[in-house]
């Protein structure tokens, strides 16, 4: 294993006291129990946006964390749930009399630990409501798994929650927004190379030199096919139209098109695979009108790209382009 | 005969001592069909556990176990087993319990299990090897069965319901994206929770003595 790190026991912590060192304008940092809070505090009044999950996927979710978008985030060990008293800690210091939204990426773990924060806030007299982002397209069996997994997805609505918040909207609106927008998101990945996780010290899965997995998971969960390397537009191809076809989306939609690196590939080569994106989504009659192109829900070093769609509409666009001022997204003012 | 909240204290010593013995073993079997952290994440969170122990009743060394495993596991783990402890724990009356009560605390643990991870028998996880435990348990309760023999009996009965997830497709938790792929491995959580038998006959050998 190599990798910038000293000791894998202190990978999340150490990690944890660069970032609150270098964005204290935007962030709090709390150890013990862990979590990221926004600087300013939540105004009152205002719902609070809560996510959180395993460490390794930054930016999100501490990285989303400031003005426009989350308040609060619960970083867990790499790949690893955060636990329900962060969780508990997080929702008290962001919940200012209208409630707290949890954003939870559908994993069994975070599923269970969010579950039982839920039910911890409540006992403390707050107004949690969670919604559950599973938005990967590659698990085609839902009913014999655990369900479709949270990935891109996420990033989209933790933007667009925030700016929900922010424009004042109550609760039960955002967890509505929330839930709408996960019904018309679908999101599909590929892997390049494998990642590995610090404590484990060997990569999570193997990986011939001329072999892709197409339908990976961000924690390196086994994904629809592994087959022979091809061209980037071949690639953009096998994951666009199962996600095209599944909604589906169809002619004449506003989209918003996301192509997500997964840690260690080159911006250059994700802008290539948007170029391709963009030409099949135009083709299938759609209308792209906000993109996102960049490393933003990433699996430690894994090398690939993951791309997500959005279906949009007046109001989301709007949500979309309220200024957001964050460490990992920032636009407007 | 009875016992008392030392032999639980045991218990948790011994469970987290098998744990850090089997830290390999249970990352090897979680990377198979898993992410690799199950070991990793019950060494940590038994770890908070057997130091949180203090000169408590059952009822609230129970609970304080389970608070440390829901803090600092992590994963699905952490849910499932602080759920385990914390609905257990709330069985227990009194300063001690007999082999009937030790049975209920462990029936009331997997009802909670179930209730939080909805897993059912055969889906190739925890729960398939705390059925036969506690079905071995009741049994030696309800024929007026003493605590060692019962107690061997639920640690045998589970380490049959662990070496039986092998064959079986997990339909839950992360392993299922594996699909039949999952088939030939034995299931790690399972395999922690035969532990947490064995070491209640480990408990009972140091309680005894």
């Amino acid at each position: 294993m190599k990798k910038l790190i000293n000791d894998p026991d202190h990978v999340v912590r150490e990690s944890l006291e660069g970032f609150a060192a270098a964005h204290p304008d935007l962030v709090r940092v709390s150890f013990d129990p862990t979590y990221v809070v926004r600087a300013d505090g939540v105004p009152d009044g205002r719902v609070g946006v809560l996510s959180g999950g395993g460490s390794g996927h930054e930016p999100m979710h501490n990285g989303f964390v400031g003005r426009g978008m989350l308040d609060a985030a619960c970083p867990g060990e790499v790949f690893t749930s955060p636990t329900p008293d962060q969780m508990l800690a997080a929702t008290q210091a962001v919940d200012a009399g209208a409630g707290v939204l949890h954003l939870v990426k559908n994993y069994t773990g975070d599923v269970m630990n969010f579950e039982m924060a839920e039910e911890m806030g409540e006992g403390e007299g707050i107004d949690v409501r969670s919604v559950l982002i599973d938005d990967d397209v590659a698990v085609e069996d839902s009913t014999y798994t655990a369900g479709r997994r949270g990935v891109g997805g996420t990033v989209l609505i933790e933007k667009l929650c925030g700016a929900a918040a922010d424009a004042g909207h109550t609760l039960d609106e955002i967890a509505d927004l929330a839930r709408a927008c996960n019904d018309e998101v679908r999101s599909m990945g590929m892997a390049l190379t494998s990642c590995t996780v610090p404590s484990a010290g060997e990569p999570t899965f193997d990986l011939g030199e001329n072999e892709i997995e197409i339908g990976i998971g961000i924690h390196g969960e086994p994904g629809r096919d592994r087959i022979p390397l091809e061209s980037a537009d071949e690639i953009v191809e096998r994951l666009m139209e199962p996600i095209l076809s599944d909604l589906p989306f169809k002619e004449g939609d506003d989209v918003l098109l996301f192509v997500n690196g997964m840690g260690a590939t080159p911006i250059m080569e994700l802008y290539l695979c948007y170029r391709k994106a963009l030409q099949l989504a135009e083709a299938h009659g759609l209308t792209v009108v906000r993109n996102l192109v960049g490393p933003y829900i990433t699996s430690l070093e894994m090398a690939g790209l993951s791309i997500t769609i959005l279906r949009m509409n007046e109001r989301r666009t709007a949500l979309w382009d309220a200024p957001v001022h964050t460490p990992g997204l920032r636009w407007g003012r | 005969m009875s016992r008392d909240a030392e032999f639980v204290r045991q218990w948790i010593h011994a469970f987290a001592d098998r744990i850090e013995e089997n830290k390999a073993l249970l990352t090897r079997l979680d990377s198979a069909i898993g992410d690799g952290d199950h070991g990793q994440n019950m060494v940590r969170g038994l770890r908070a556990a057997r130091q949180s122990i203090e000169d408590d009743d059952i009822a609230g060394t129970l609970r304080k176990v389970a608070m440390s495993v829901i803090s600092k596991t992590g994963g699905a783990s952490g849910p499932l087993y602080g759920t385990f402890f914390l609905d257990a724990g709330r069985n227990a009356s009194g300063e001690t319990i007999d082999l009937s009560d030790w049975a209920s605390m462990m029936r009331a643990g997997l009802e909670g299990v179930q209730r939080r991870g909805k897993a059912e028998a055969g889906e190739k996880t925890m729960v398939d090897a705390l059925i036969p435990a506690i079905e071995a348990l009741e049994d030696a309760a309800s024929n007026d069965g003493n605590w060692p023999e019962a107690l061997q009996d639920a640690a045998s009965a589970a380490e049959e319901g662990m070496e039986a997830t092998t064959p079986m497709v997990a339909t839950k938790g992360r392993a299922s994206y594996l699909g039949e792929r999952s088939a030939g491995h034995q299931d790690p959580g399972a395999t922690s929770t035969y532990h947490l038998f064995a070491a209640a006959v480990d408990a009972n050998d140091a309680w005894q003595s």
